[in-house]
This record gives structure tokens, C-alpha cells and sequence, in this order.
């Protein structure tokens, strides 16, 4: 929970990782891209404050405390979703796994929401497999990578039919939220990965689902503004919006966030940190303080609401998950605001 | 002309023809980008280096411009033969022999790449049409044009500037009405003017693509500039 000005907001950070990206879990022969990996993410967090920036070898590998004191004291999190993602062509033991999250989660009732995955092209075994880890760790959502390799292959589509197959289990199963990472290429993933007509596909299809659009895209924002008008389940996750942008490019921050007000309104944005890429302390509290300027060039868009701003950093979130918010930290009406962009509501 | 002076006008005009080369994403020519690292002509001969934001850049993207330079060079008057390299690239070789072969980006990425590049090129076009459509419309707007006659103006009737040829000009790229009497605001992808009832919203997705085209330029100057810190000073010198 956070406090500010007599407003107190409950924090949902839809986006974080416990991972060991360190060279002793480096795959043989592939510790070109596990190097790369972890390097590509290092850099991201240099767009934030410099006063948050770790050096690499923490970076590679961080401790239970650390990521407990980041997030939940330091960091005003109420409840932080794992968004996992495996890469064991690169990482031995994986990235950052189901498995793994689950056991910090174990350790620490009612802090975390286990996310898992689903690949198609790990056929009968694989659904098998989810199956079992949905049951087991009470998966609500998955996170998926589409560009993620596997032996030759550089990656998959949610348009393909086997995605189809796993996409109907999830229905079945209760894992209504549907985490697609579509944004900044990171090397040595998907060579021009700018496409998210997939997502476009799968969320016509499956309308009992909800799809949470990660990094909404980026660089190509209106790629993913076009396609999340037509499709009323589709939700713009804000890691790497808040984090990569709203420090180190404050201009098309602003632009992002009046634009994906515009185009999705205030229902359908959930804030996550991208733990351990930046750390959820500064991004709440600049977040909060945040304010969308007046400048001639954002004359389109109004300025943020306080209840706005507390949807986005966590009722949101927690609508989708079914999290029970604590009554003094719910709105006193909630309700589902249209946006301008949607046609014909 | 001196020998001298044939030589130097034979490099403006590969310079010329290497600014008719654009990023097909940003929209705007090699030659402001900075991505042009070397030119230089000598008896007919046209050597050219183009170089990118990052080690990574989109090899697609890269296979459309070195072949578009090379084509552009290519058909400057007295210029015999054309090398274009691209340079500091991971697929700088491939690439590079691709276009020299003239075998086209599939056969050049054996096994990786799918489809050729016309779609992709002509995706980026339609972009460029909308984020043009918002350079000109918020033009207007400023100078008072309300969107009642906005929805219903000709691109004749906006006062001549850059903006409007330049979105003429895209148009016409991809087969789009772009005479005097056609109407200024047209869907992209078939041409057909934009309801005045849509119109706002049409407005609304000219703006919002121009945000993104402009954020993504944006990046690749200051990456350029990290990449190469004395960018400036070399074009000074040219």
C-alpha cells in the first residue's frame, strides 16, 4: 500500500521475475545469448534513476531478501504476479521458472500470484505438463513468449493451431489471463519482431480470456493501439512503459500515456515494475506523482485522475486476478469507464 | 568541366540520389539520419558505407536500404559500378553479398526469412501517409481550421508547404489519390475518403502514428550519436 497526500493506493505489481541469469547457469556453448540476455536487460535499467542502477553481477543474481525488501517494504507492493520465462536452450536450470516462483511464493503466503507458461510446440507432453502445473501452483495466468527458441526453431504464433489447443485448455481451466510479451526486440530473440497480428487472432477467438498485451508494443505503439480498439479483451501490461520511459523520456512518456487512455481508457492499463529490471519504489511514487503536462502537443489528453491512478496501479490488476482488495482501498464506486477510442460502445 | 569538376559533381549527385533513400520506417532520408558513414566517387566508380543505430537493427529494415542505395546510385549518370556496404552489423555480410548479387532478402536469409520485403515496405508507407495526415491537419487546426471543414477539405485547398507534398508524394507511392481535387483525408489502405464522421477518429490514428514514427526517430539519432560520438564533426567535413 501507498500513502500519498491522504490517497492510499493498492499496489499491484503485475510484472516480476525471480530469476538466476548467472554464468554457472549458463547453458554450454550458448553463453553468447545468455550473456547477451542478461546484458540486454542490464542496460534497460539504466533508464531509470541512476541512484537505482545495479552493478551486473548483482544484476545477474539476486537474493529472497533483496527482492522482498524491494518490493514489498521498500517498494509499497501489496501483491507482485511472477511473470516467468524459461529459456533453458540458454540457462540450465531455466531463467526464471514456474517452479522457482512458486517456491518463493510457498514461502510467503499471499504475497505472490503464480504465473506459468504453455509452449505449443512441446505437443501432448507440454499440455500434460501445464496441466499439472496449473493445478498445482493455482495458476490464474500465463505469460508467453512467443519469440522463445526451442531447437531450430525461433519461435511460434498464438495463430497457430496447436497455440489454439493450449488457448482452449486455459478457458477450461481458469487461466483467463493471458500475459504476451510484445515489445522491444532483446537479441538475440526474433529478428524483426514488430508483429502482433497473432494476438489480434487469438482474442477475437477467445473471448472468455483476457489478453494483457507486455510493453504494449513497444516501439510500435500504434500497432498495438489499432489492434486493442477493435478487441475488448485486450489489456496494455505498463512494464517497461512506467520503467523505460517515464524517467528517461518524460516527452513520449506523456504521449504513451495520453494515448493508451485515449485509445483503451483507464480499465484496461495494469502497472507492473519488470522487477528486476527496475525496482517498483520509484515508479510508484513517481507514477503517483506524475501529472500529464500542458503542453500544446498533449492538448488531446486530460490530465490523470487520482482514482484513475489507482485503477492502474492495482485495482486493475486486481479485477483480472480476483484479488480481494481490503475495503478502505477500494473505490467507492467503482465502475467501467468506455474510452473515447473504442467505436460505436 | 575539369576532370576535377566532373568528380565533384559526380558525387553530388550520388549524394543527391543516397538522399532519396529512406529509412523505410522513420521516413526520412539516409542522409539526415547520419547513416551515410562514406561516399566517394572516383572515375565512375561509386563506393558507399552505411552504418546503423545499433549492432542489431532490424535486418530486414538494413537489406531495404543498402538495396535501395544501391539502386539509387546505381542510376546516377556516370556512375559505372556501385559497391554499398553496410557496416558494424551482425548480418553486414549476408546482407551485403544479398544485394550485390541482386538475389533479393528470402534467398539472402536461406532458412530465416519468409517473404520479401514489399509488404513490410508498403505497411511503413501507410504509416508515413498517417503521420503525414497529422503534420498537415494540426497545421491547420493552429491556424484555425476547424474539424466540421477538416473532414471535408481537398488537399488543394491546404496552403502549399513541405508537409503537403510530402504526404502527396507518399501517396503516390502506394497508388492513393493525390491530385488537388482528391480529399485530404483517405484510408490508407484503400484510398476511399474518410467519412466525416470518422474523421475524429481517423485524426486520432494520424496522431498517435506520427507519436510513434517520431519517438522511434528519436531513438535511432540518439543511439547513433552513443554509437558514433563524432558524427557531427564528419559531416561537417564532408
Amino acid at each position: 500500500m501507498y500513502e500519498k497526500d491522504g490517497e492510499k493506493y493498492f499496489v499491484v505489481d503485475g510484472h516480476t521475475h525471480f530469476w538466476d541469469a548467472s554464468p554457472e547457469n549458463w547453458v554450454e556453448g550458448q553463453e553468447e545469448y545468455a550473456k547477451g540476455w542478461i546484458e540486454c536487460f542490464h542496460a534497460y535499467q539504466g533508464l531509470g534513476p541512476a541512484d537505482t542502477h545495479w552493478p551486473i553481477d548483482r544484476f545477474q543474481k539476486y537474493s529472497e531478501e533483496l527482492m522482498m525488501h524491494d518490493l514489498f517494504e521498500a517498494g509499497h507492493v501489496d501483491v507482485a504476479i511472477f511473470q516467468p520465462t524459461n529459456l533453458r536452450q540458454w540457462y540450465k536450470n531455466g531463467f526464471n521458472t514456474t517452479e522457482v516462483d512458486a517456491a518463493l511464493a510457498e514461502k510467503h503466503p499471499g504475497k505472490f500470484l503464480v504465473n506459468t507458461y504453455f509452449d505449443p510446440r512441446e505437443g501432448d507432453a507440454g499440455m500434460k505438463a501445464f496441466e499439472e502445473r496449473v493445478k498445482r501452483y493455482g495458476c490464474k495466468g500465463v505469460k508467453l513468449y512467443t519469440a522463445e527458441w526451442l531447437g531450430d526453431s525461433r519461435g511460434w504464433s498464438l495463430k497457430d493451431p496447436e497455440a489454439f489447443r493450449y488457448l482452449e485448455r486455459c478457458e477450461e481451466l481458469g487461466v483467463k489471463n493471458i500475459h504476451v510479451h510484445k515489445g522491444p526486440t532483446i537479441w538475440p530473440l526474433d529478428k524483426d519482431a514488430f508483429d502482433m497480428s497473432d494476438v489480434d487472432r487469438a482474442s477475437t477467438s477467445f473471448q472468455g480470456l483476457n489478453f494483457i498485451v507486455e510493453h504494449v508494443g513497444l516501439p510500435r505503439i500504434e500497432d498495438f493501439c489499432f489492434m486493442a480498439t477493435q478487441e475488448r479483451n485486450v489489456y496494455a501490461g505498463l512494464a517497461v512503459v512506467v520503467g523505460g520511459l517515464m524517467h528517461a523520456r518524460p516527452k513520449f512518456f506523456a504521449k504513451v500515456m495520453g494515448e493508451l487512455m485515449f485509445w483503451l481508457g483507464e480499465d484496461k492499463l495494469i502497472f507492473g515494475a519488470d522487477y528486476a529490471i527496475w525496482e517498483p519504489k520509484w515508479q510508484v511514487e513517481g507514477f503517483v506523482d506524475w501529472q500529464m503536462p500542458a503542453d500544446e502537443e498533449l492538448s488531446d489528453f486530460a490530465p490523470l485522475t487520482v482514482e484513475q491512478k489507482k485503477k492502474i496501479l492495482g485495482l486493475n490488476a486486481a479485477r483480472l486476478y480476483d484479488v480481494d482488495v481490503p475495503a478502505e482501498l477500494r473505490l467507492e464506486a467503482p465502475k467501467v469507464v468506455e474510452p473515447v477510442g473504442v467505436p460505436n460502445p | 568541366m575539369t576532370a576535377l569538376e566532373e568528380v565533384r559533381a559526380c558525387h553530388a549527385a550520388v549524394w543527391h540520389a543516397l538522399g532519396t533513400v529512406r529509412d523505410p520506417e522513420l521516413d526520412e532520408p539516409l542522409t539526415d539520419l547520419g547513416f551515410v558513414a562514406r561516399c566517394e566517387v572516383d572515375g565512375g566508380r561509386a563506393a558507399v558505407e552505411l552504418r546503423l543505430p545499433t549492432y542489431f537493427c532490424a535486418p530486414n529494415f538494413a537489406f531495404l536500404m543498402v538495396a535501395d542505395a544501391y539502386d539509387a546510385v546505381s542510376a546516377v549518370p556516370g556512375v559505372r559500378s556501385v559497391e554499398v556496404r553496410l557496416v558494424d552489423h551482425f548480418a553486414a555480410e549476408v546482407i551485403n553479398r544479398g544485394v550485390a548479387a541482386r538475389a533479393g532478402f528470402v534467398a539472402s536469409f536461406a532458412g530465416e526469412a519468409v517473404n520479401e520485403l514489399d509488404e513490410l515496405r508498403a505497411t511503413f508507407v501507410r504509416k508515413a501517409v498517417l503521420a503525414g495526415t497529422d503534420r498537415v491537419c494540426r497545421a491547420l487546426r493552429r491556424s484555425g481550421v476547424d474539424g466540421e471543414r477538416l473532414a471535408r477539405m481537398t488537399l488543394g485547398e491546404v496552403p502549399p508547404s513541405q508537409d503537403r507534398e510530402r504526404l502527396r508524394a507518399r501517396r503516390r507511392e502506394l497508388g492513393l489519390p493525390c491530385g488537388d481535387g482528391d480529399p485530404l483525408l483517405v484510408d490508407p489502405e484503400t484510398g476511399e475518403a474518410v467519412p466525416p464522421a470518422d474523421a475524429a477518429r481517423h485524426l486520432g490514428f494520424a496522431r498517435l502514428t506520427r507519436a510513434g514514427q517520431e519517438a522511434n526517430s528519436g531513438v535511432c539519432r540518439d543511439m547513433l550519436r552513443v554509437r558514433y560520438p563524432h558524427i557531427g564533426e564528419q559531416e561537417g567535413a564532408r
